[in-house]
């Protein structure tokens, strides 16, 4: 029987492997990539967490706003990342640092 | 004949005012301004004669002095605290100075128009010749002790301003250096003044007075009560600044030297009135000498005649001869003052002043026409080897047909200081020493050297005056013979003077009776001695003894003059006596009058050496002792303000720098954390989750 443990074991493995790629990145979509994990994995704990815990639709109802709202903030990334790729020819996180102070 | 105070505040102010104006205008007037001080002096003795001769006709003084005060010039007059006034005060002693002084100075003022023409400090010279007049006539007007003391001070800074009038010149006669000489006047006259205002303190202390006659009658009513020794020190002390003014033994050494001043002034000053200062004051404190003090005055003057007038036969500058004469003669003064012989004195004060004004003046005269001989001949002075040397007798002679009236003159004055009758120095000469002779071989046998030096010292007068006369006008000229053409007579400005005072030799304006037997001339009633103020304990009566001397010592005066001549005669014709082979001889009494008894030398080595000794090792003291205690405070200062550099550097401005330090060091350590890399952040973030994670579940 798949119990509440194992989504929360798979969710921490989603988070941390998230965590790793936005870390050790360095392309810019890469790093969307890892985000994009860590978000999943957020929202893998909310649907287990409703499911197990008290049985009802709320968590559910919170993750699907998470991905809606995901879409919307990868879309954005998106077009700045296309934005520094026409500005500098590249999409090196680090060689984006035309806002450094 | 009645005198007003204008007529003493006028004489006093004409010759101030005439320095003033001179000192800041005399080089923009016309010929240097010598007619302005000229004028001055001129009214100065057309007033003095006239308060003279009221006093001499019509006795404007007899019994009273005129006197005027100035109240409250010093102190306080209303509390009466040491309040003292200062004033004028005028006898017959001070008309005859007014005189004597403005007359010379008049008479010298004159000539020294010929003699300093064409000085580039002409203006200068007679500035300073007003300042010295007004100074003698301040010391002789004052009524008090306080105004004496000022005049005699400012005649002293007149001397020294016009001995080193020529100060630009390294040396003006063998071993002569203005600039050293004035000082070497100054500094003997200091040590003279010391002991003379320590007198006039003593008199102050007991009496509480400065003017003459309230100290007369303080001292007369037993001021000094039992101690009436100290009046005798008292006496000695006021002589102390007569012997460095009047040049008396041992502090005559700086009259030789003061010659070193252009010669009108060594007639005015240091032969006619200044020196004369010091007889001027030992006659106006008169009353206050006891018998003891005048018996020191008396051996002090009567040594001083002697030693002056040996060392006068061997000297052959010009105006060294006439230097030690003068201090030989003012020994005369002192010494007749000494024993009793007032108006004699005060005699021959004023006789000596004109013949020796004029012997200076002659004297000034040649060495005018041998400057002007070695000028044409192109010689030039070596004062090293002592060739062609304008002063020394040994290179004149035979000047008497050049300069006629410059050598008649001078046999004047010659006959006049060697006190052959018809001469106004027979008259005064044989009233001093019948004084001496009474004083020392009638009343007080014990004292017999005073008047044997007095008569040694007229042989020896006769001699060197006729020895000066005969080297210098006398036999045949030794100038070199391309100067003689420019051998001739001094300008009128310069024979008028001689003339003049020639005139004053004579015996007629003293005494219309040559030989004083049958009349005593005016001198005796007018100059009579004032009544002592010493206490009568002190007093050893004595004898009227003048006129049994009086004949006999004029009898061996002119014995002695005469003798003197006749040695002088044989020195020129004969060559029986000759000074060149007393030289020659190598004998030691003769190097000891050369070198002037070595006092000079003696007081370089002790006086001198022992001065400068004492400055070195008080220099020595100063440089180890205050310099090493003002430099270990000095080092002990600096030693702390290290310490304390120190404790500011490394305890304040480190604590200061160390807080900076390490907020900076702290700074730069934090800031590696803020790479600005989102990765590393977002790292920190994930493990500060774990571990905050870590620690709850815990």
């Amino acid at each position: 029987m798949v119990q509440l443990p194992h989504f929360l074991t798979v969710s921490a493995l989603l988070f941390a492997a998230g965590v790793f790629a936005v870390v050790t990145r360095r392309n810019a979509v890469a790093l969307l990539m890892g985000v994009e994990l860590m978000l999943n994995a957020a929202n893998l704990n909310f649907a287990a967490f409703s499911r197990f815990s008290h049985n009802a639709l709320d968590g559910q109802i919170f993750a699907m706003l998470s991905i809606v709202t995901a879409a919307a903030e990868v879309a954005v990334a998106l077009a700045i990342v296309l934005n520094i790729y026409r500005n500098i020819e590249t999409i090196d996180a680090d060689r984006a640092g035309d806002l450094r102070g | 004949m009645e005198t007003t105070i204008t007529t003493y505040a006028l004489i006093l102010a004409l010759p101030l005012v005439a320095f003033v104006v001179q000192v800041f205008l005399g080089k923009r007037l016309p010929r240097g301004g010598d007619w302005l001080v000229i004028g001055a002096i001129c009214i100065d003795l057309l007033l003095s004669l006239r308060v003279f001769f009221g006093a001499l006709f019509f006795s404007s003084f007899a019994g009273t002095p005129f006197v005027w005060n100035l109240h409250g010039w010093l102190g306080d007059a209303d509390t009466g605290v040491l309040a003292l006034s200062t004033g004028i005060m005028v006898d017959n002693v001070t008309a005859m100075m007014l005189v004597v002084v403005t007359s010379c100075s008049t008479l010298i003022f004159l000539f020294s128009t010929g003699y300093m023409a064409g000085h580039p400090r002409y203006g200068l010279f007679f500035a300073y010749l007003s300042l010295f007049a007004f100074s003698m006539l301040l010391l002789v007007l004052g009524n008090n002790l306080i105004a004496l003391f000022m005049g005699w001070e400012l005649v002293g800074l007149s001397s020294y301003l016009l001995i080193g009038f020529l100060f630009e010149e390294p040396v003006v006669a063998p071993d002569i250096v203005p600039a050293s000489a004035c000082k070497k006047a100054f500094i003997t006259n200091r040590i003279g003044d010391t002991g003379f205002l320590l007198g006039i303190l003593t008199l102050f202390s007991f009496t509480g007075k400065i003017a003459y006659g309230d100290v007369f009658e303080a001292v007369r009513n037993g001021a000094f009560g039992d101690h009436a020794t100290l009046l005798t020190v008292a006496g000695i002390l006021l002589f102390c600044g007569a012997m460095a003014k009047s040049a008396q033994f041992p502090l005559h050494v700086w009259l030789p030297d003061a010659m070193a001043g252009p010669t009108p002034v060594s007639a005015l000053i240091h032969a006619a009135t200044m020196v004369a200062a010091g007889v001027y004051m030992v006659a106006r404190l008169y009353p206050l000498f006891t018998p003891d003090a005048l018996t020191f005055i008396a051996y002090t003057g009567a040594f001083t005649a002697l030693f002056g007038a040996t060392v006068a036969l061997v000297m052959n500058d010009i105006k060294r001869v006439l230097a030690y004469s003068t201090i030989s003669q003012l020994g005369y003064m002192v010494f007749g003052l000494g024993v009793g012989a007032y108006s004699a004195g005060l005699f021959h004060l004023m006789t000596h002043a004109f013949f020796k004004a004029l012997l200076f003046l002659a004297a000034g005269s040649v060495i005018h026409a041998m400057h002007r001989a070695y000028h044409h001949a192109g010689l030039e002075w070596n004062p090293r080897s002592g060739e062609n040397d304008a002063q020394d007798m040994r290179n004149m002679g035979g000047l008497r047909k050049a300069m006629p009236v410059t050598f008649v003159t001078t046999a004047v004055a010659v006959l006049a200081i060697s006190g052959v009758p018809f001469t106004s120095g027979f008259l005064s000469k044989d009233m001093i020493l019948g004084g001496a002779f009474a004083f020392g071989f009638v009343e007080y046998p014990q004292h017999f050297l005073i008047p044997v030096f007095g008569f040694a010292a007229a042989i020896l007068t006769a001699f060197y005056m006729a020895r000066f006369l005969i080297m210098t006008f006398l036999g045949a000229t030794r100038v070199a013979e391309r100067g003689q053409e420019a051998l001739r007579e001094s300008p009128w400005n310069m024979t008028v003077p001689l003339v003049l005072l020639a005139v004053l030799c004579g015996w007629f304006w003293y005494n219309p009776d040559p030989t004083t037997i049958f009349a005593k001339g005016w001198v005796s009633s007018f100059l009579t001695p004032p009544a002592s103020a010493v206490p009568p304990t002190l007093v050893t009566p004595s004898a009227d003894a003048h006129h049994v001397a009086h004949l006999t010592a004029m009898l061996v005066s002119l014995v002695c003059a005469g003798a003197g001549f006749f040695a002088a005669w044989m020195l020129d014709r004969r060559g029986a006596i000759s000074l060149e082979h007393w030289r020659l001889s190598g004998s030691r009494v003769y190097q000891l009058l050369a070198n002037k008894y070595y006092v000079d030398e003696l007081y370089h080595t002790t006086v001198v050496a022992g001065m400068v000794g004492l400055s070195r090792i008080l220099g020595w003291f100063d440089k180890v002792f205050i310099d090493g205690m003002v430099n270990a405070t000095g080092r002990f200062q600096t030693g702390l303000s290290e310490l304390s550099g120190l404790i500011d550097k490394f305890g304040v401005d480190g604590l200061v720098n160390g807080l900076a330090r390490f907020v900076r060091d702290t700074g730069n350590e934090v800031r590696q954390i803020q790479t600005g890399r989102i990765q590393n952040y977002i790292v920190y973030a994930t493990v500060g989750l774990i571990v905050l994670i870590v620690v709850t579940g815990m």
